[in-house]
């Protein structure tokens, strides 16, 4: 059994690390040694489940229960809320601008997750053939963008699309004469937004997958490829033989986990449309829930589409999960 | 509800093994000449918007605004970021700071100290619902944080919470426990139980064992996990939107959107200011445990 971390950090410093050595074979001696105590394991995990039960479980119930009630302003100043059963949802499924936003968010994410992977994949075979000094330079530059805050990220590409000061448009007008891009509004067009928004998300996103996939690819074993080499395989051919195969595991992992987050965006878009966007037609499934229910106050039909939104992603997680406690042996 | 997973980024000292199979040849070495061009590249376009970000900050609002753009701050000043901390506008940047540094730092402690006890709980001892609970732990990572917004707005609304730090804080600790338990439950099962039990030969009490010797060890994975729960606490947008949206009671990310939305366009200089403000803690700790961090989801994915 080998994990990542004990792989890719052979010289690691920390204490734990080296007790590890001593036990290289991880969860079997564990779950010997493990004490069958009544008591103290739920007195330890009581803590969690108190504030887990108080700030996720009992909202979620009450988020469910919103769903099928009329619940506007006079709700929240004290009217009670009357049961419209499956009124809300309808609503929502006969609306024509929640199959905008729906379509709108999952043709956004498919196209961000789909950049993102290709991007990542690219870099992180790039990785491995660098010399080593071109490899610490772009991995200190993928670090820098990984831990910027989305909401400072997006602010700054704003900025830097700034319709009369933006380095973008200057830089298009003077170094390539296109003087059409001089005081052009990006944000306006959707379709130019969520490009701009599809950048933001992408530099913010691919980091994260190239280091990962970059971990995965350190561990193809030399000698196969280059038994595939003597064997005449070519660069391409080695990649969808071999590497592929090797690396499809933590591949599947990664794609589930941008389409989840891809999915749920919210801040960069919001503020997005805070520089410059018309929200009406650019709100994607997080966005049209803020708005629907604090910012329009109806939340039942807010939480109707909450509810859609979260049976989505919990579907699509599904996979993950899965994967997950196979992978753990728990 | 986010599940931030890292690998470990001393992998790039690590010996690539493809390495071996990719030397050799006159048409290789364009290759990596090639390779190492755009690699500058790359390079540019990841760090650039960080660069514009600082350089644009410390450049006179005039510069900014002027019909030449600078790629250095020629006029080099601070104003931007006098004016920035020292408003004293609708929406002060100090208190916004406070909030956030109080509401960051309770949120940590309070969730290791929480998450510590339950990742023993599933690591060291054997219980009924240990397996419900972990999978509990799992699932809502998954459930989106946009999705809840209402109901635990009326939740803490109902306690009398809105616009305090005390709400904001609880909400917090919700949303990184989930990570923080997961991560931690890595770091517990990584300290083999026979030191414990050696050192309980030796006359320790089981608890006592488990405070002596397995907590020590522990310290390194405390310090990734609480740092990447600051980082995640620090930058939270959303719940922070809804819960403090009183300007006194506003956290840093709040206060630099309200700002955003004040100044319009037309004081790009003071937002990068404020841009960097924010950045700069996070930039700084992330880049002292991302080497720290090892990846608790993603690591299944390589097993075997």
């Amino acid at each position: 059994m080998t994990t990542v971390d004990q792989d890719l950090e052979p010289a690691a410093p920390s204490a734990v690390e080296g007790e590890r050595l001593t036990a290289p074979s991880g969860g079997k001696p564990q779950r010997r040694g493990r004490r069958a105590a009544g008591f103290t394991p739920y007195a330890l995990i009581t803590p969690a489940i108190i504030v887990l039960a108080a700030i996720v479980g009992w909202p979620l119930v009450q988020l469910i229960i919103t769903s099928f009630q009329e619940f506007g302003r006079a709700q929240v100043f004290g009217a009670p809320p009357s049961w419209v059963w499956f009124d809300n949802y309808i609503d929502v499924f006969t609306d024509p601008v929640f199959y905008g936003v729906l379509g709108r968010t999952l043709l956004f994410a498919g196209a961000c997750v789909a950049v993102t992977m290709v991007l990542s994949t690219l870099i992180a075979l790039m990785l491995v053939r660098l010399p080593k000094g071109f490899r610490m330079l772009l991995t200190v530059g993928m670090l820098l963008a990984w831990a910027m805050p989305a909401l400072t990220a997006t602010i700054v590409w704003g900025w830097m699309f700034d319709t009369a000061y933006g380095v973008i448009n200057y830089a298009l007008v003077n170094w390539f004469g296109l003087a059409e891009f001089d005081q052009h509004q990006w944000l306006i067009n959707p379709l130019s937004f969520f490009m701009v928004a599809g950048i933001i998300v992408v530099w913010g996103a691919v980091p994260f997958a190239a280091f990962t996939l970059y971990a995965g690819l350190t561990q193809v074993p030399g000698e196969v490829l280059e038994a595939a080499q003597l064997d005449g395989a070519g660069g391409f051919a080695r990649f969808r033989l071999i590497i592929f195969p090797y690396l499809k595991p933590i591949f599947m992992i990664v794609t589930m986990l941008q389409v989840i987050w891809d999915l749920k965006v919210f801040t960069q878009i919001f503020a997005l449309q805070d520089i410059g966007g018309i929200r009406a037609q650019t709100n994607t499934l997080g966005v049209y829930i803020y708005q629907t229910s604090i910012a329009g106050g109806d939340f039942g039909h807010g939480g109707a589409i909450a509810v859609i939104t979260a049976v989505l992603l919990m579907a699509i997680s599904i996979y993950y999960i899965r994967q997950v406690l196979k992978e753990e042996e728990l | 509800m986010s599940a931030a997973v890292t690998p470990t980024t001393r992998a790039v000292t690590a010996p690539g093994s493809l390495d071996r199979a990719r030397r050799g040849g006159g048409r290789r070495r364009v290759t990596t000449w090639l390779l190492s061009a755009l690699s500058v590249v790359l390079f540019a376009l990841f760090v650039f918007p960080v660069y514009w970000m600082v350089n644009t900050s410390f450049q006179p609002n005039n510069d900014v605004r002027g019909s030449e753009v600078h790629f250095f701050p020629d006029n080099f000043t601070l104003r931007n970021y006098e004016t920035v901390i020292f408003d004293p506008g609708r929406t002060p940047f100090l208190p916004a700071a406070a909030n956030s540094l109080i509401v960051t730092l309770l949120t940590v402690i309070i969730a290791l100290v929480f998450a510590f006890l339950a990742s023993v709980a599933v690591t060291r001892f054997r219980f009924k619902s240990r397996r419900a609970f972990i999978l509990t732990i799992l699932v809502i990572q998954m459930i989106p944080g946009e999705a809840m917004i209402v109901s635990v707005f009326r939740v803490i609304d109902g306690w009398q919470l809105l616009n305090t730090i005390a709400g904001l804080t609880i909400v917090y600790i919700a949303t990184v426990l989930p990570f923080t338990i997961w991560t931690l439950r890595g770091f517990v099962n990584g300290v083999p139980v026979e030191l414990e039990e050696a050192a309980m030969i030796d006359g320790c009490s089981r608890a006592g064992a488990f405070w002596r010797v397995t907590f020590p060890l522990l310290a390194p994975g405390l310090i990734a996990t609480g740092v990447f729960g600051f980082i995640q606490a620090w930058n939270e947008f959303i719940m922070a939107l809804v819960l403090n949206a009183r300007p006194e009671m506003m956290t840093l990310p709040v206060w630099l959107r309200t700002f955003l939305v004040a100044n319009g366009t037309t004081n790009w200089a003071g937002i990068m200011a404020g841009s960097t403000l924010m950045a700069i803690p996070v930039i700084v700790f992330f880049l002292i445990v991302q080497g720290r961090m090892t990846s608790g989801l993603v690591s299944g994915a390589v097993k075997g």
